[in-house]
């Protein structure tokens, strides 16, 4: 590399417009790894799992077993046929909406407590930041010893208490099984949603406070009418980075309770076609619906945090 | 610590200056006090909950004492002595460490470009890494355990490297752009006027200057490779290749009759404490690196 680039700082020095063709070279060459990478892990695999959907294709039955047959839409067909599927997208849906506006609300919580609070900001920082660092699987299972049945915490309180319901077999009926997996990421995802409206909270200059106290407006009136307002554009990259993730959620049901009692989601009924029945057509068809779901989503976090990008890349601002 | 501050200070100077301002006036309000002793144990005590089960064990298993009554290491012991955990734990390590590498190396080539260059359709690069950034797990997956079996590097390390780079490599590029950006011009235009090429005022100038955004952007690189479980379950099939989250999971089946969550339990506190270690020490440049770029928009 050092060659070529040497011979280009000559050149530099004699003639500005084939420097200027020379830095634009440099930088091809050094965004061209990264962009074949992406090519190769991310771009092919999701042409292939197309290509893959659109086959008859398992490794059980033994005619399919080396060949795949084309199978035109059979494969989405199917998907969209089975009642799995369409349990899986209301559990994601479910799940997606009632944990992301509970974390919204508990960071938002959080941030505000964290911003007054001028003793102990610093520990509150690394405190918030535990339950982010530590691994989903991990968290799945600290969540499953406190809601077990016998030794857990929440039924020993019930019980102390008095309160009724202290024999619930949490991770092993209907509803309660989506709300311990809700609680779980609640408390996993609710302090990253709060450092970053954190973040939002700290670039708003005191003067706005300042004015509006003089001209006498109360809390509540400053929260609703300046806080609120200025936090909305990190409000809405949290909202939109905590929708991509709940979307594809997997860890967390595969290991609280493997997708049963109305657990299943999207990710978890592609894996199951994939791995356990080895339908790799089905499966393939299934993480493609997914895919697409999330990239109309993910669609609109390209809109929202566009402007973001172009700064950015931006030259001029710099 | 002091670069870390700076790099901060850079993101937030009106916040510095408005703490400063406020403290003589107001005193920290009761309700403060109780919301930020709330939040503590908000986070805190679930882990704690895991820490106590996992000093546990026989009969004291099925009682909920807050506190150990006969606090004992034997899960942790028994834990040492499984060679499937041991595998994960080494596996764990050489997967996210080279993830780590590899997309530090190769990324920060590209964000550098991204940052400082003259180059053409800069927008859509950085929108093709994001939109890469919000793949489904499950979507990468499929082909890929399909293609593994085909080529033979399913149930392999390098198998699990290849396709970590496709969240690895967006991270670190999209962290990288936002602190290339904020180091001052002036050096390397000083360097570039004493006849150093581009490449080397990247080199000998801008990355030694980025040292802390290198720090940030591989600390959050390598927390994500050992969080990441879809991929570790879908493309492996034996301890050999499997990662320590993985391997966690797979015990359960393990003892037919009871769970042996005493084991699991001192399993989960181990693999979670060089996470929470990196927290205690980067703490700072990991919550700039989570919201770099984040409150600019």
């Amino acid at each position: 590399m050092a060659t070529p680039v040497a011979t280009v700082g000559a050149k530099r020095a004699r003639k500005g417009v084939s420097a200027d063709k020379a830095e634009r070279r440099l930088a091809t060459r050094m965004v061209a790894p990264s962009m074949i990478l992406i090519a190769i892990v991310g771009a092919y695999p999701i042409g292939y799992a197309v290509w893959l959907s659109l086959h008859e294709y398992s490794v059980r039955t033994p005619g399919l077993s080396r060949f795949a047959e084309p199978y035109g839409l059979g494969n989405f067909e199917a998907a969209l046929r089975s009642d799995t599927f369409w349990s899986a997208f209301v559990n994601t849906g479910v799940f997606t909406v009632i944990s992301v506006t509970l974390e919204l609300l508990l960071g938002l919580a959080m941030a505000l407590a964290m911003h007054n609070a001028f003793k102990g900001r610093g520990l509150l920082r690394t405190v918030v930041l535990v339950p982010w660092a530590i691994l989903t699987v991990v968290t799945a299972i600290t969540w499953q010893t406190i809601f077990e049945p016998q030794l857990g915490f929440v039924n020993t309180m019930l019980n102390a208490v008095g309160i009724p319901g202290g024999d619930t077999v949490w991770l092993g009926q209907s509803p309660h099984a989506m709300g311990v997996m809700i609680f779980a990421d609640v408390w996993k995802t609710a302090p990253f949603m709060a450092l970053l409206i954190l973040a939002g909270l700290q670039v708003i200059s005191n003067e706005v406070y300042d004015a509006a106290k003089v001209d006498g407006a109360t809390t509540w009136q400053r929260f609703m009418r300046i806080t609120l307002p200025l936090l909305i554009p990190a409000i809405l990259v949290a909202l939109i980075f905590r929708t991509l993730d709940a979307l594809r959620i997997f860890d967390l049901p595969f290991v609280l309770t493997k997708g049963a009692y109305g657990t299943n989601t999207l990710s978890l009924e592609a894996y199951e076609e994939l791995r356990a029945n080895r339908l790799i057509g089905l499966g393939s068809a299934l993480s493609v619906l997914t895919f697409v779901i999330v990239m109309a989503v993910s669609f609109l976090y390209i809109r929202f945090v566009g402007g973001n990008i172009r700064s950015l890349t931006d030259e001029g601002k710099a | 610590m002091s670069t870390a501050d700076a790099t901060q200070s850079v993101v937030v100077p009106k916040a510095r200056v408005r703490e400063k301002a406020r403290k003589p006036r107001e005193g920290q309000h009761p309700a403060l006090w109780i919301a930020v002793i709330a939040i503590i144990i908000f986070c805190l005590f679930p882990f704690y909950w895991l820490v106590n089960v996992s000093l546990k064990t026989g009969a004291d298993l099925s009682g909920a004492d807050l506190v150990p009554p006969n606090p004992t290491l034997d899960n942790y012991e028994s834990i040492f002595r499984n060679d499937d955990f041991l595998n994960g734990l080494k596996n764990s390590a050489i997967v996210s460490l080279t993830t780590t590498a590899l997309s530090l190396l190769i990324g920060s080539f590209a964000a550098y470009a991204l940052a400082r260059l003259k180059m053409r359709r800069k927008f859509m690069v950085l929108a093709i890494v994001l939109s890469v950034s919000t793949f489904p797990g499950i979507a990468i997956a499929a082909p890929v355990f399909k293609l593994w079996t085909d080529i033979g590097l399913y149930n392999t390390l390098p198998g699990l490297i290849i396709p970590y780079l496709t969240f690895a490599l967006p991270l670190t590029i999209y962290i990288l752009v936002s602190f290339f950006k904020e180091i001052p011009r002036d050096l390397e235009e000083a360097a570039l006027v004493d006849g150093a090429t581009n490449f080397q005022a990247f080199r000998k100038v801008v990355v030694p200057l980025a040292a802390p955004g290198l720090a940030t952007a591989g600390i959050l690189t390598f927390i994500a490779a050992w969080n990441e479980f879809l991929l570790a379950i879908t493309l492996t099939s034996s301890s050999s290749a499997r990662t320590v989250p993985a391997a966690i999971a797979f015990f359960t089946g393990s003892t037919q009759f009871e769970l042996p969550l005493g084991t699991i339990s001192a399993a989960s506190v181990i693999i979670s404490v060089p996470l929470i270690l990196l927290v205690l020490l980067f703490q700072k440049r990991i919550v700039a690196g989570l919201t770099a770029g984040a409150v600019k928009g």
